[in-house]
């Protein structure tokens, strides 16, 4: 007997625990296969865009924070850059590897909690999750150690950082890169075998390296599809090529790939740690006398490697040459 | 280190290639016809020397005379970059053809800024706002939109003294 199947409609959110934010889809399912999808964005949309051009270039490193609040450090830094390049600003030697530490712990954070609430979304309910926030947690204390916030860190500054770290946090940081590979072994028995994960993930939403190209995907992603393209080796920034890393990829483009790739990336951090704690050099943190706001024309921007992908500001200044906005 | 593609080097190219699509350049990018885009778009995409896949962003800055549509190009497969802008003159109607059909991943973008910007392109397959609901009145993005629906403004006041009278806008 044939059994007659029509598709039909299915709101996943706005508010729904597996959303991870305010985002709607508009699924369009047969039986249990969804054919179509269709995203509603723009719940939280906070016109950051619109609130810069009345802002100094100082006055907006606090909203490249909470573009993505799980990667703070990767987005003040990507805005940084943008500003630094535009007024041909060189920071000093040290405040280049405070950068990269603080962008490679932000890393693992952000990776903890991409990983362990993929888990928890899968059907592991709690256990890996809260494995990974533990050690996430860990990073965070690193980050009020530097500076006094845990999530919207606002840290870096053009020309800098807004302060060296205190002597504490060398130490600690060090301790904990000793004990990562431990807990990473420990995710990677408890995950990557899981019979659950595996027949959940594999096989799933798969991307070929032309479709992940075409559609302008990056980062984990781009490379859980086979593309060994990491923007930190392809045009380093901050210290980055001063550090040995290797770029891990994927083989099959899968949901599988993309948190094999994530759990690897994590290895590749704690490696650039390493090295990054000990051939950091003593010195000035910030260019205290240039790391002011200066007119400057034309346009500029540099892409840095964000945990979820490519991230590059773009800035166009006012002709002006002060602010992006008319005034009569 | 990825090279940049200079905006003179790319125009040259261009104008070999395909005569009369380049408008002007300057050092970051170089400014293409909007009538000769698709053309321009795929030779950048498929020239060997080029092989500009990936399209990293692409972005609509508001000009006050005219719109400008930029496009930030890769080549990952070479390690080079360059960037590309389209004017759009046209300030009730600015219009540019959608390069969705070369780049997929403009889809998105292509939506964001008709949706911020309202600059409407041509051949998009699916043209909906994105961020805002539709029926939303008027282009928050533009630099004329300082007052919002209901007489709010954008920001604070930063300057002693600054006239709070619309810019000409809609009100």
């Amino acid at each position: 007997m044939t059994v007659q199947t029509e598709p039909f409609v299915v709101n996943l959110g706005p508010q729904h625990p597996s959303t991870h934010g305010v985002f709607r889809l508009r699924l369009t399912l047969d039986g249990e296969k969804i054919i179509d999808a269709d995203m509603v964005m723009g719940y939280l949309h906070r016109s950051m865009e619109k609130l810069a051009e009345e802002r100094t270039y100082t006055q907006n490193i606090p909203f490249t924070d909470r573009t993505d609040y799980l990667a703070a450090m990767t987005g003040n830094l990507a805005y940084v850059i943008a500003v630094e390049k535009l007024c041909g600003i060189e920071p000093p030697e040290r405040a280049q590897w405070l950068r990269t530490i603080m962008c490679e712990l932000q890393r693992i954070a952000s990776h903890c909690m991409a990983v362990g609430i993929f888990a928890n979304d899968c059907g592991a309910w709690q256990t890996p999750v809260m494995h990974m926030l533990r050690d996430r947690e860990k990073v965070l204390d690193l980050f009020e150690m530097a500076c006094g916030a845990r999530l919207t860190l606002n840290y870096m500054r053009i020309g800098g950082v807004s302060r060296d770290v205190p002597p504490e946090f060398m130490p600690a940081a060090r301790k904990l890169i000793k004990e990562l590979p431990k807990k990473l072994n420990e995710y990677e028995d408890l995950l990557l075998e899981n019979e659950i994960i595996v027949e959940r993930s594999r096989g799933i939403g798969v991307l070929t390296p032309e479709q992940a190209m075409a559609h302008s995907v990056s980062g984990p992603m781009l490379r859980a599809s086979g593309v060994a393209w990491d923007i930190r080796k392809a045009d380093p920034y901050a210290a980055y090529d001063k550090v040995d890393f290797d770029i891990a990829v994927g083989v099959h483009g899968d949901v599988y790939d993309r948190f094999v790739v994530r759990l690897a990336e994590m290895r590749q951090s704690v490696k650039i740690l390493e090295q990054a704690l000990d051939l950091i050099p003593e010195g000035a943190s910030a260019d205290s006398d240039r790391a002011t706001d200066r007119p400057a024309r034309g346009a500029a921007g540099h892409p840095a490697a964000g945990r979820r992908g490519v991230w590059a500001y773009r800035i166009t200044p006012g002709r002006a040459g002060v602010l992006p906005r008319e005034r009569r | 280190m990825t090279r940049t593609i200079a905006g003179l080097d790319i125009a040259h190219r261009i104008e070999q290639k395909i005569p009369g699509a380049v408008e002007g350049a300057i050092p970051e990018a170089a400014t293409v016809k909007a009538d000769k885009l698709a053309e321009v778009c795929t030779f950048l995409r498929d020239d060997p020397e080029l092989k500009l896949e990936f399209l990293s962003s692409l972005t609509a800055v508001d000009q006050l005379e005219y719109f400008e549509v930029v496009y930030h190009l890769t080549s990952i497969r070479l390690n080079q970059m360059t960037a590309i802008k389209v004017k759009a003159s046209d300030r009730e109607n600015p219009r540019v053809p959608s390069v969705t059909p070369i780049w997929p991943g403009a889809n998105l973008q292509e939506r964001e800024a008709y949706d911020l910007m309202g600059i409407v392109f041509e051949g998009h397959p699916d043209l909906r706002r994105v961020f805002l609901w539709d029926g939303f009145d008027g282009w928050p993005l533009r630099k004329d939109y300082l007052v919002g629906p209901g007489g709010r403004f954008p920001g604070l006041e930063r300057f002693p003294g600054e006239s709070r009278e619309p810019l000409g806008g809609r009100g």
